[in-house]
């Protein structure tokens, strides 16, 4: 047992630095897919319909393969296709972030459609412009009613990025791999990875409903999503 | 104790507390067979839980509970016995929202009693038949009116014969205009001979069914009498007010009529 | 050799019996994992506190870690202490236990969600905790929780593919396995994406079909 525990204490080094690799997976695909879902949900509310149909079409594709498979498409074939020379750990958090933006996308289509036509009537009936009206009196309240959905999203990226390993990417689970496999103990290597992810999942949980305290409106509170 | 061999229902000394603050403080009375007793008092006096307390869906801190001679505080295993001779209807109804109404009467029959189904069918449609909803049967409660739901529960109590029926404030979650109809089914069974404990704010309705209405306040019995002397000279103060309160309510509304 | 040759006499024999692999998988997998998250919730809700303890750990571990950590688990780990599962069994069982800590906690939802009345009319009538479960809380409590399992299940279809992690080869690893040889990534992934669409689209529209089904005016 002390030789485990001595183990699991001398990886601990190699293992967090996986853990920085992680996260700027998860940063990345959250960050990328908030930037490209946002103007998809908007897209999908107030655009046309060619629009609209173009938006489901990206995000039937991207929720409807898995992550795996995309990740092979995308790094061993796509990329290389278009001869896109990319590293393993900026190909998956290009492919983890379009994927996520398919996801975050509905997420704030969700979040906006529950808003009710009366805002925006409201808005338009003060000579805002749509854009206007979205920008200021749609999105500031469509982000907030997010929150508990993007904190879900947050959870499951976190989960994604093991699949990396895959690929090649060095983060937990492939360092975890890396040092099982050349000491034969394979069991406190992916209990420990096991333990570091039960910590980054909850604890960013925790993080970002600190966060949905601090900008909730009052009265607000109703709307949970049920996850 | 075992002297009156009409009782129905003995409550001997319950006691229930939440928390720090004490629900009941040491309520007593008893039921002889096809009687009536109206429980009345303001909001907060331990009514509901009383009742509660009775079927033991709340468990009581102190007390002994009796239903026709065999103790039911005792047994902890076959509370469930007990719990089939006595019929409970809600305040909100609480019919079952997955089954139809002639399945929410029989589901008792059939999982409960383990009646054979088809009997248990034709009891169900007996007791709808009763309570006027016969045409009813395979409607679900959302596709009910308040009304027609408490009807519904009460032929559920019913078809399992119960000894004495427990009523929490039946008709506090209906319309006005719905009221009537399940007041009519409740005096009627009342006329019938079935044993009855009433918690309500229906006074007309006390007056006219009760054998004997029990003023309960901040987990006491305050008074207890036949309807007529409680209306019109109690022994307590305290009753007189909150009946004159709850007839200057009552009785302009049966002016305005 | 042409596109459209390579797919129909090389790619395809494979990918369809990894395929088969796939279904064998999710269709052991998906009722299993549905009855254990049933389970779960139940205990978790009304078992006493060692049980509802024990419900709480499961899904906190199962929902907190990664599912292809879990297979690692199973499939490297456990030889260590002497057990040993082929890469299949590994795969099953790591979907079973993780899909169904997910299950649990659309259940666990869906329970809380009903009022409290419907257990005590339940218990008045004279039904002990078991009856009242099984015959008043669940059937509503399911219902209501079929949006959550639907989604719950299309995921498991996806991340099947992470058995070909611990070796087993379905559908994904025989794709890799072709792509590999012959170079042809892009066809072969498009190919073996389209397949899981499909497998997606049909789900669903059984799942939405079955959710028609079972629908009662007021709850579902």
């Amino acid at each position: 047992m002390n030789e485990n525990l001595a183990l699991i204490y001398q990886s601990l080094p190699y293992l967090l630095k996986g853990c920085a690799i992680t996260i700027g997976l998860v940063g990345g695909a959250l960050g990328l897919g908030f930037i490209i879902g946002i103007p998809m949900s908007v897209g999908q509310v107030y655009g046309n319909k060619y629009l609209s149909a173009l938006i489901s079409l990206y995000v039937w594709f991207f929720r409807g393969l898995p992550v795996l498979v995309l990740l092979f498409l995308f790094y061993f074939g796509l990329f290389s296709f278009l001869g896109l020379n990319l590293p393993a750990f900026t190909a998956a958090i290009l492919v983890l972030g379009l994927r996520s933006a398919a996801y975050q996308s509905q997420i704030f289509r969700g979040s906006i459609q529950s808003l009710g036509e009366g805002q925006m009537l409201a808005a338009r009936s003060l000579g805002m412009k749509k854009s206007e009206a979205i920008l200021y009196i749609i999105l500031p309240q469509a982000l907030r009613i997010s929150i508990p959905g993007w904190s879900n999203e947050y959870a499951i990226l976190l989960k994604d990025s093991a699949i990396t390993y895959a690929i090649g990417v060095m983060e937990i689970l492939t360092r975890a791999n890396f040092i099982a496999t050349r000491t034969y103990k394979p069991m406190p290597m992916f209990l420990t990875c096991a333990v570091i992810f039960i910590i980054l999942t909850y604890g960013g949980v925790k993080i970002l409903d600190l966060l949905e305290n601090k900008v909730s409106i009052p009265g607000y509170g109703e709307r949970r999503s049920e996850f | 104790m075992q002297k009156d061999k009409n009782l129905v229902l003995r409550v001997e000394d319950i006691h229930k507390k939440y928390g720090k603050e004490e629900i009941l403080k040491g309520i007593s009375f008893e039921i002889e067979k096809g009687q009536t007793k109206v429980i009345i008092g303001p909001s907060g006096s331990g009514k509901s839980t009383l009742l509660r307390c009775i079927n033991q869906l709340t468990i009581l801190d102190k007390g002994k509970i009796w239903l026709e001679n065999e103790e039911v505080t005792q047994t902890k295993k076959n509370i469930n016995r007990f719990r089939q001779k006595m019929g409970m209807v809600f305040q909100d109804f609480n019919l079952f929202d997955h089954l139809t109404a002639l399945k929410n009467v029989e589901i008792g029959l059939v999982r409960v009693k383990k009646i054979d189904k088809k009997e248990a069918k034709e009891k169900a449609i007996e007791e709808l038949r009763q309570v006027g909803l016969e045409k009813q049967a395979d409607l679900y409660p959302a596709q009910l009116s308040g009304g027609q739901k408490q009807r519904v529960s009460i032929a559920r109590a019913l078809a399992m014969d119960p000894k004495v029926m427990l009523f929490d404030e039946p008709t506090s979650a209906l319309d006005p205009e719905l009221i009537g109809e399940v007041l009519e089914v409740i005096k009627k069974l009342a006329l019938s001979g079935m044993t009855m404990v009433v918690v309500t704010h229906e006074m007309g309705f006390a007056r006219s069914v009760a054998n004997e209405i029990i003023f309960m306040e901040g987990g006491r019995i305050i008074d207890q009498g036949i309807p007529y002397k409680l209306f019109t000279d109690p022994d307590h103060e305290r009753t007189r007010q909150f009946l004159c309160k709850i007839t200057e309510l009552y009785g302009k509304s049966e002016e305005e009529k | 050799m042409s596109d459209i040759n390579f797919i129909r006499e090389i790619l395809l024999p494979p990918v369809l019996e990894g395929t088969v692999v796939t279904l064998k998988l999710i269709v052991a997998s998906i009722p299993l994992g549905l009855i254990l998250g049933i389970l779960i919730a139940v205990g978790r809700v009304y078992g006493n506190r060692l049980i509802s303890s024990f419900c709480i750990i499961y899904t906190l571990f199962f929902r907190g870690t990664p599912l292809l950590v879990q297979l690692f688990i199973l499939y490297f780990g456990f030889p260590s202490i002497g057990i040993f599962f082929s890469p299949f069994a590994a795969a099953i069982i790591a979907f079973i236990l993780c899909s169904g800590a997910y299950h649990s906690e659309y259940v666990r939802g869906a329970i809380q969600s009903i009022k409290s009345g419907q257990m005590m009319a339940a218990e008045a009538l004279g039904m002990n905790k078991f009856k009242a479960i099984l015959y008043i809380i669940l059937p509503q409590a399911l219902r209501r929780s079929i949006p959550g399992c639907s989604n719950e299940i299309i995921y498991l279809v996806k991340y099947s593919s992470l058995a070909f992690m611990v070796t087993c080869v379905e559908l994904t690893g025989a794709g890799k396995i072709i792509a590999s040889r012959y170079f042809e990534y892009t066809l072969v992934f498009l190919v073996v994406g389209a397949i899981y669409l499909l497998m997606v689209s049909v789900v669903t529209k059984f799942l939405g079909m079955l959710e028609k089904k079972l629908e009662i005016p007021g709850i579902g």
